[in-house]
């Protein structure tokens, strides 16, 4: 699913925020991102679906060859992946509904599968009576919903999440917990970074820790591992 | 798992192209206050524009029906004989830019001076015996331009006694008839063009404020294509929501103009082009060069914003 090999990053600031990733992510897996702020998770996520191009090194998701990639083939790769924000990103004009139908019709999907599809995921995330309100009318907990409605939608492959649970209280983070574990489990590759000690440590997955821009430790059945 | 029919697709389907219209329209009323905004200063514009433009063809066609009432009067010898006249006729026919060649023998010549001076006249019938007038030939060019130019090469020849076209009236009329449109077209260019540089401002920083949807859009996926359409539609639907209030000025305006025309201006020769169809010529002329700009301002402030 993913691989990547001799991955740097440097931004054009002039921070080097990852020193030579190597990692492979096979699909079906789980996988939890942690390590202290500024560790360069962030970074590492948004390399997967091009938000950033690597400085130097190869990355392949889903066999496709991310530095060869022209421009105009992004938006495929993106429609391949869902991403979920821990700032959410949704179109603060459009209704939950039309945020969530947005990524299908992108893709051209017929309306009538649009209006099936969005109304089932909506469903999913326990937000079907609030099809018609705008973002600014939800909670917190509520738009991160939509986010991952928004990224199951078109049933992609892979789902990354960055610190979905960043801002949300507990309820709600183990709501969001049992959503993803349940798109894992129909067959998706999710991989989420996280700070949260109780999660990593409850729900059982492979962990991934960064610290400054290398990946310092990669156990299956994971701890967290850090004292925050 | 379900597996959605995902079809990898140059063209866009005719669904998705009703989507891009349903989501520029909606664009219009989410937008709010931005709209109004874009529309306003498309209509200011626009008023500007179309107003200048009812002007500035009206006073080219005054023009142009003066200049068309530029003749050149061929005063032939006394002397030739039919002959003579005949051979003139054919010489003056032979000059390319001639369009119109009409004989005016001297018996017509003097009907029509004697009529022109009404009561007058009747004294002049006395020459009827005698008539000391010119054969003539009366000529009109193709190009009024070339007026002068046709006068001078008839004046040239043998039988040709003497060539009148009010030189100095026509040389003045010609010369300023040029600087008007001259003057007119740089005026309207200029029109336009701060328009458009004023318009698709507004709309720019109405964008401005929508980069980071852009963003978001491009990031769930969307290809630069699936983002711009609605942007013209919507940038469309600016101009043509922009033109209404113009047109509606313009339509009562020159109502108003061609129905008080005679008492707003002394001169007999002034005239204007009839309300119908010239007004709704003119609106939609309006109504294309609003939703052009509106397309354009809009097209041209998203592009910046879709390499995410
Ligand atoms: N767009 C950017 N421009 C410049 N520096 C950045 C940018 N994004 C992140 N960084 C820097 O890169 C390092 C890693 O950041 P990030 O990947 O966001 O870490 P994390 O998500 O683990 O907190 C940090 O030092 C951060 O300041
Ligand atoms: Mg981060």
């Amino acid at each position: 699913m993913i691989d990547m090999q001799e991955v740097y990053k440097t931004y054009p600031n002039g921070v080097t925020a990852l020193n030579g990733i190597d990692v492979k992510i096979e699909s079906g897996d789980f996988v939890y991102v942690v390590g202290p702020s500024g560790a360069g998770k962030s970074t590492f996520i948004k390399l997967i679906f091009r938000e950033e191009k690597p400085s130097k090194g190869t990355i392949l998701v889903n066999n496709k060859n991310l530095h060869k990639m022209k421009w105009k083939d992004v938006p495929f790769l993106r429609r391949d992946i869902g991403v979920v924000y821990q700032d959410f990103k949704l179109l603060p004009k459009m209704t939950i509904y039309e945020n969530v139908a947005f990524a299908l019709e992108v893709i051209e999907e017929t309306p009538k599968n649009i209006r099936k599809r969005v109304m089932e995921v909506l469903d999913l995330v326990g937000l079907k009576n609030k099809a018609r309100f705008i973002p600014d009318e939800l909670s917190g907990g509520e738009q991160q919903r939509v986010a991952i409605a928004r990224a199951i939608v078109n049933y992609p492959k892979l789902l990354i999440a960055d610190e979905p649970t960043g801002n949300l209280d507990p309820d709600t983070s183990w709501e969001i917990m049992r959503i993803l574990e349940d798109i894992n489990a129909s067959g998706t590759t999710v991989i989420m970074a996280t700070h949260s000690k109780e999660i990593v440590n409850t729900i059982k997955k492979r962990v991934i820790a960064i610290e400054g821009g290398l990946i310092v430790r990669d156990e299956h059945r994971g701890e967290y591992g850090y004292e925050i | 798992m379900y597996v959605m029919n995902i079809e990898v697709n140059t063209a866009m389907k005719f669904r998705t192209v009703k989507r891009h219209f349903r989501e520029g329209s909606k664009n219009i009323w989410r937008n709010g206050w931005m709209t109004v905004a874009s529309a306003g200063a498309v209509t200011t514009t626009l008023v500007l524009v179309g107003a200048f433009l009812a002007l500035m063809i009206n006073l080219n066609q005054i023009a142009t029906n003066i200049e068309e009432d530029v003749e050149i009067k061929v005063l032939l010898e006394l002397t030739v004989d039919e002959a003579a006249i005949e051979t003139v006729g054919d010489k003056i026919d032979k000059i390319p830019e001639v369009s119109s060649v009409n004989f005016s023998s001297k018996e017509d010549e003097l009907a029509n001076l004697i009529e022109s001076m009404g009561e007058e006249g009747n004294s002049w019938e006395l020459f009827e015996q005698d008539n000391p007038l010119n054969d003539a030939y009366v000529i009109k060019t193709e190009d009024p331009l070339d007026t002068i130019d046709v006068a001078e090469r008839i004046e040239d020849l043998d039988e040709v006694q003497e060539v009148n076209y009010g030189k100095d009236v026509v040389q003045n009329l010609f010369r300023f008839n040029e600087l008007a449109r001259n003057i007119g077209l740089v005026l309207i260019i200029g029109l336009i063009f701060t328009a458009i540089f004023l318009i698709s401002n507004t709309i720019k920083i109405t964008i401005m404020a929508r980069q980071k949807e852009i963003g978001i859009m491009k990031l769930v996926g969307a290809t630069n294509g699936f983002i711009r359409w609605p942007f013209f539609v919507e940038g469309l639907l600016l101009g043509v929501l922009g033109s209404v209030i113009p047109i509606a000025v313009i339509v009562t305006g020159y109502h108003y103009a061609t129905n008080n025309i005679s008492a707003l201006t002394q001169f007999a020769f002034v005239e204007l082009l009839p309300f119908n169809p010239f007004a709704w010529q003119l609106s939609l002329i309006i109504l294309a060069i609003g939703a052009i700009i509106g397309v354009w301002g809009s097209v041209m402030s998203v592009r910046k914003f879709l390499k995410v």
